[in-house]
């Protein structure tokens, strides 16, 4: 038996304009249209979706959980970054 | 993401430190936090998530080889396109699942292999046979029934990619259950050969439908081990004491009688009563020697050999191509 080895996709699905993207898995296919051909059957049989993404996902560059915190972390003591953190008197409107 | 199970790379650790990450994983196993593929995990919990969701896949393929029997044969046009839409659903929830299995850093080839070769195994009730149309019935109101059980608590299993698969999968899995209960329904509201089918179908589905929830507690030597980790949420028997409660009313709406003189509901548990399972049969269908496991697996190797030129020549048109565009 030959291997084909065909390559990774991750699937993206808009299910109705005005929304973005979502990934929703991934599939094997020989081709970019091979993996838009497929990625109709397998994720959209119940109109889940107007438009699909397909992405090597060779081609996807993703962050390190074990640098999670080295990247995250910093913007965690920022509370100033949210509106919450100032103080509003009472009877201030509109603001 | 499901892109990263392949990159892992092999870590040397000391046993202090792989000690204090196994800690630090069960803690967060505890508060409930969802594990992803590029996450430390005890290689242990990566290995049964494989073995789980591989056997999980394998019988969602295999599956559509007992429904795919009555798809020339259905009775209606209706029913037809139904059964259709069915068994694809199936592929679709085996590819949904290889995907979740290939994030762990198994390959999709060596899956498919491992399925055709019968190292793998699947679910037992898909090496029985579907004798009439009625099957078709009892599959979808008790196979599907019993898969339910046994796939919503799995929507909430601690490995990401898979509870997400699931969610998907349960959702695709409610119309299953309806329409092999309306089969069954149609029949039983027919003539007497009808309902004579429906309830010989239910004779023969019902103990196999049981036994889908693996041994009884007593004898799962996996069971403690994934309970802790939250692959699994619930017991074999309490799943399978669910099934049996709310599916004996189904079939007494029916009018059809459950092929178990022992069962009764018992007042004091609140549950009903049942007889034994024959164990025997379970573990001798599990070891291959059930009425259609040499059937089911030459069936699929005769369709993945059949396959193999649509494969090779999808990969020839995409090389050819792919180069074409690199020369351009």
């Amino acid at each position: 038996m030959t291997k084909q080895d065909w390559p990774l996709y991750e699937i993206f699905i808009r299910s109705r304009s005005g929304l973005s993207h979502r990934h929703v898995g991934s599939l094997h296919a020989a081709d970019a249209q091979m993996a838009l051909d497929h990625a109709r059957d397998l994720y959209t049989r119940r109109g889940e979706g107007v438009s699909i993404w397909a992405v090597a996902s060779r081609d996807i560059v993703a962050s390190d959980p074990a640098e999670s915190a080295a990247l995250f972390e910093p913007a965690e003591d920022k509370i100033y970054r949210h509106p919450t953190f100032y103080e509003v008197p009472e009877g201030v409107e509109n603001l | 993401m499901y892109t990263q199970g392949l990159d892992q790379k092999p870590e040397a650790e000391n046993q202090a430190d792989q000690a204090e990450k196994l800690k630090q994983f069960q803690a967060r196993i505890d508060a409930d936090e969802k594990i992803e593929p590029k996450d430390w995990m005890p290689a242990a919990y990566r290995k049964t998530l494989i073995r789980q969701i591989s056997q999980h896949a394998h019988s969602e393929i295999v599956g559509m080889l007992p429904e795919g029997n009555w798809i020339t044969r259905a009775p209606t046009l209706r029913r037809k396109a139904i059964l259709l839409a069915k068994v694809q659903d199936e592929a679709g929830h085996g590819l949904y699942l290889y995907s979740a299995a290939e994030t762990l850093g198994v390959s999709r080839d060596e899956l498919v292999d491992q399925l055709l070769s019968g190292k793998a195994k699947y679910s037992s009730i898909f090496n029985y046979p579907t004798l009439s149309w009625a099957d078709i019935g009892a599959i979808g109101w008790l196979v599907d029934g019993a898969a339910i059980m046994n796939q919503i608590p799995l929507c909430r299993c601690s490995y990401g990619p898979y509870a997400r698969a699931m969610v998907r999968v349960c959702k695709e899995e409610s119309f299953h259950q309806r329409q092999g209960f309306e089969i069954m329904l149609t029949l039983c509201r027919g003539t007497e050969e009808q309902r004579y089918m429906a309830q010989d179908a239910l004779n023969r589905w019902w103990w196999p439908s049981l036994m889908m929830f693996g041994p009884s507690d007593v004898d799962s030597k996996h069971s403690a081990q994934s309970m802790a980790w939250k692959i699994k949420r619930f017991s074999n028997d309490e799943l399978r004491q669910k099934f049996i409660d709310v599916t004996v009313p189904q079939a007494e709406h029916l009018g059809l009688k459950m092929p178990d003189p022992d069962l009764k509901w018992n007042e004091t548990r609140g549950h009903y009563d049942c007889g034994e399972i024959d164990w025997q049969e379970f573990h001798d269908v599990l070891k291959g020697n059930g009425p259609c496991n040499r059937e089911r697996l030459e069936a699929r190797n005769t369709a993945h050999d059949n396959g193999a030129w649509v494969r090779e020549a999808a990969v020839a048109y995409a090389n050819k191509h792919n180069s074409g565009r690199e020369a351009a």
